[in-house]
């Protein structure tokens, strides 16, 4: 029995993880469904978003202001970075090569973690959160109120956003784009402000995300390497499926702590690989993932 | 000036070198390899001899990346595997050079098909997640298999010794190691003036209208595959007697994008790019770091900030060649001596 109880906690927490997962993975999927590119940056950018909150924060504290007011900020400020990333360097390169795309973004962790090392130093550092650190017990299943709340923000903010993409003209025109690039066009719609767009609001999910994770995890310039674990999400949820990408951000963390509960916590890491490997050997597409046909 | 080339044998037309002056300079690079131990101390040597190491890694990467167009994240722990093969076979079996480096390079092709099945089903991207998946598997096992590889705590060798001189010394190491990547390196060379690598090449292009061509795909994917990771097991048994000290660490996720960088930072599907890259990625930590010795008197802090700055300079390096010059400094390189060759003509 008693063992049973453990099972259920350590599955709800997994469960818990994979909401925030959830908020991270929504961020690659927006960018691969507007772009065609597999954000690798996306876990950098999303380090980055957080050191602007934890400096935003010290600077609120010396001016004795609440924390809370620099959330927006820091959010505001990552998503301008990722509009400027998306102008400066994955502009020049509409129109060719996906390869030479991701390559870009795979080259941008190493900028933006050594800016990071080098503006902040490699040092562990803990910056504000956002909920407190708390623990309560129903019917004896201890539950991490921390987690709980980040679960909420995380899936919130997920449902918000599909919300957005089905229900409003921007959606549409999102949608539009990542059906068909060239259709778009004539139909009047400014695929590159889509482009701006996706990113803004990928960086600035990707900001939320490192704000509930920096608690759990602590800052540094590793934090973004969490981002390559969340491509097994997007895998196995097949990249362009926000359904797809929520169920499978819930799987991904539960299995997680399930290999952390049974095999050891040093197993927890590798498994979002083993899935993704496995994914992709079996059901390339995904869950719930297109299947792409080419033509010659 | 150069004007053109008469071939007047068969012979001549199907040489590596089709001109004197190329003949001269691939000379004069070997004798100037060869004499590098009269004027370079043991610290260059060092840096020479991982430079070489290096070179038959990315060579291996661009046989699989570069030509085959099967874009792999995982060359780093395919050479972590060859290490470790390496180690455990000199370390627990006592087994010599002779032996390990076959063994390696055997074992490193068999892991390199394994891995390169996925490639049979899904391409691109897909292919890309896959090895980076396998790169991390790969590295979490050698990690876990603590019986045989040590773990975290790492693994030792004693030098190689071959004909009974053990190979201790730099200059030892240096005359071991610089031979093999000029063998290899002349091996890929030579590998697409034949059937497999025209092979490999089609596939690169297209690989559905490579197969309607008669060219099976899980042959040469496979080939491909295996090839390019017995480079990297290559490099990695020279690694372990290199360095005679092995961590896990040494082999993630960072040293595969370092390799796969210094790739196109050098030239993809060219031979001389992994060269080039190699001599890049070697030279801009050396470079940042007497620039920062330099700097020291001025601000204490320089020294620890070069890390970092190799790191960003890495990534711009990546991203500027991809936005400015795909092609890799090969690019450079060959517009350069193009520039003499039409000399007069030239603006």
């Amino acid at each position: 029995m008693n063992s049973l109880l453990f099972v259920l906690e350590d599955s709800l927490s997994g469960l818990m993880t994979g909401g925030v997962y959830a908020l991270m993975a929504v961020g690659m999927v927006l960018v691969f469904k507007a772009t065609r590119v597999v954000n690798f940056a996306h876990g950098a950018i999303m380090m980055v978003g957080t050191y602007f909150f934890f400096s935003m924060s010290a600077m609120a504290q010396a001016l004795a202001v609440t924390f809370w007011v620099t959330v927006p900020l820091a959010l505001i400020a990552t998503g301008l970075l990722g509009a400027l990333l998306e102008r400066v360097l994955m502009r020049p390169l509409l129109g060719q090569s996906v390869f030479s795309m991701i390559m870009v973004t795979v080259g941008l962790i190493s900028v933006l973690e050594g800016l990071a090392a080098l503006i902040w130093t490699t040092e562990a550092q803990y910056p504000p959160a956002l909920f407190a650190l708390e623990i309560t017990f129903i019917n004896g299943i201890a539950i991490n109120l921390q987690m709980f709340w980040s679960f909420v923000v995380g899936v919130g903010v997920f449902i918000l956003i599909a919300v957005v993409l089905f229900l409003t003209r921007t959606g549409v025109a999102l949608r539009a784009t990542a059906f068909d690039q060239g259709t778009a066009y004539a139909m009047g719609i400014n695929v590159p402000r889509v482009f701006s767009l996706t990113w803004m609001l990928a960086s600035m999910t990707g900001c939320l995300a490192g704000l509930l994770l920096a608690p759990l995890n602590s800052l540094t310039p590793a934090l973004g390497h969490l981002g390559l674990s969340v491509l097994a999400v997007i895998i196995l949820g097949g990249l362009d499926s926000i359904l797809g990408t929520l169920i499978a951000a819930l799987l991904i963390g539960w299995l997680e702590a399930m290999a952390g509960h049974y095999l050891g916590g040093d197993w927890r890491g590798v498994m979002p690989y083993a899935v993704v490997l496995a994914i992709i050997l079996v059901r390339p597409y995904g869950l719930f993932g297109t299947r792409e046909v080419e033509r010659l | 000036m150069y004007i053109g080339s008469a071939r007047l044998s068969y012979r001549a037309d199907e040489a590596i070198w089709q001109r004197p002056a190329h003949r001269g300079s691939v000379a004069a690079l070997l004798l100037a390899l060869l004499l590098l131990p009269l004027f370079g101390n043991d610290y260059t040597l060092l840096l020479a001899g991982q430079l070489c190491i290096y070179v038959i890694a990315i060579t291996g990467l661009n046989l699989l990346t570069g030509y085959t167009g099967l874009i792999s994240l995982g060359q780093g722990a395919f050479m972590g595997i060859g290490a470790y093969a390496t180690a455990v076979l000199a370390s627990r079996y006592g087994l010599p050079i002779w032996i390990t480096f076959p063994g390696a390079m055997a074992i490193t092709a068999l892991a390199g098909i394994a891995v390169g099945l996925p490639s049979l089903r899904v391409r691109g991207l897909y292919l890309t997640i896959a090895t980076l998946a396998a790169n991390v598997i790969i590295i979490f096992i050698i990690r876990k298999m603590e019986w045989l590889t040590g773990g975290d705590r790492g693994i030792s060798v004693t030098p190689a010794s071959i004909f009974g001189v053990p190979i201790q010394a730099e200059l030892a190491k240096y005359l071991l190691i610089m031979p093999i990547a000029a063998i290899f390196v002349l091996f890929a060379q030579n590998l697409f003036r034949t059937k497999v690598g025209r092979a490999f090449i089609a596939i690169r292009e297209q690989d559905y209208s490579a197969e309607i061509l008669g060219i099976s795909l899980l042959r040469y994917k496979l080939t491909a595959f295996a090839l390019g990771s017995a480079y990297a097991g290559a490099a990695g048994c020279l690694w372990t007697y290199f360095f005679t000290a092995l961590t896990p660490n040494q082999f993630d996720l960072g040293l595969s994008i370092l390799f796969l960088a210094a790739l196109i930072v050098g030239g993809m599907g060219t031979v001389l790019g992994p060269v080039f890259g190699a001599v890049f990625v070697v030279l801009v930590p050396e470079v940042l770091r007497s620039l920062a010795s330099l700097a020291t008197p001025y601000y204490p802090m320089a020294l620890q900030a070069t890390a970092p700055l190799t790191e960003i300079i890495y990534g711009l390096l990546i991203i500027g060649f991809l936005i400015f010059e795909p092609m890799g400094l090969t690019a450079l390189w060959n517009r350069f001596w193009r520039y003499i060759d039409r000399w007069p003509f030239t603006r």
